[in-house]
């Protein structure tokens, strides 16, 4: 990835996610939200990670963030626009987060990447991205792969136990 | 080219922020979109170190982390229904029952 598209792109990543999260009226922040998760998207094609950039949009933007307005819509929007929109706290949490940042800053500076694998980008690109994650997916990593299926039925049925209105 | 910090300090940045709004924001709703943020920091930082080791674990790694911010998101949110039909807030500071 060049120089300038990684500045444009992190720097919009950086904004839109800070304007998101400052925002008082959700449905704003839902949509500052989409635009960052369609510049990440962009940043993991620009790593190689084609099959990942497409979930990012499908998964993220598609599904997760309309579940997001989807919700938003049963809440009141007008009490939480009047509300407060920072805790008494919002210094500390300043404070805490960039003290944080500094932290890992000292130290990752000087990371130096491990031992190679074998997936080199000739190999990648001889197969494909996705292809290559399919495989891996189905053979090395069947195991988490189920795992993850049923997370995602546990929450598929916990979400309707709770958010149904009584259990008979 | 551009060296694998960059990607890292990104990602550190961004999980940063979604600290911060996790920390200070009242509203529950935007909680949860903060820690959407951090997933996806995470997730970056994880394909930037897949893409420089020539590797595609961090890849796989992250598809798991997608799965579970879905779950996350689908569980928090229908507690967020269940909170408001019986409290008619999203405020965290109006739920103290617990406060000890």
């Amino acid at each position: 990835m060049s120089p300038y598209l990684f500045a444009y792109l992190g720097a919009a990543i950086l904004v839109l996610s800070g304007l998101a999260l400052t925002r008082k009226n959700p449905v704003h922040a839902v949509l500052y939200m989409i635009v960052m998760f369609f510049h990440l998207a962009v940043m993991y094609l620009g790593l190689g990670a084609e099959f990942l950039a497409a979930v990012q949009i499908i998964v993220y933007a598609g599904a997760i963030l309309v579940l997001f307005l989807f919700v938003i819509m049963v809440l009141n929007i007008k009490e939480e626009m009047e509300a407060e929109r920072f805790s008494v706290g919002w210094p500390f949490g300043i404070a805490i987060s960039s003290g944080l940042f500094l932290l890992v800053i000292l130290v990752t500076g000087n990371v130096v990447p491990g031992k190679q694998g074998a997936y080199t980008p000739a190999a990648v690109a001889a197969q494909t991205n996705t292809k290559l994650v399919g495989t891996l997916l189905y053979t090395q990593y069947v195991f988490p792969f189920e795992v993850a299926s049923l997370i995602l039925l546990v929450a598929v049925v916990g979400a309707i136990v709770l958010a149904k209105k009584k259990l008979k | 080219m551009v060296p694998l910090q960059w990607y890292i300090w990104l990602s550190v940045a961004l999980f940063m922020i979604g600290v911060f709004g996790f920390l200070t924001r009242r509203s529950i709703i935007m909680m949860f979109l903060s820690i959407e943020v951090m997933l996806n920091a995470v997730n970056l930082s994880l394909v930037s170190f897949a893409h420089f080791l020539n590797g595609l674990r961090g890849e796989v790694l992250a598809l798991f982390v997608v799965a579970v911010a879905a779950s996350e998101a689908a569980i928090g949110l229908a507690i967020l229904i269940a909170l408001f039909r019986n409290r008619a807030t999203a405020q965290v500071e109006d739920v103290k029952e617990m406060k000890g």
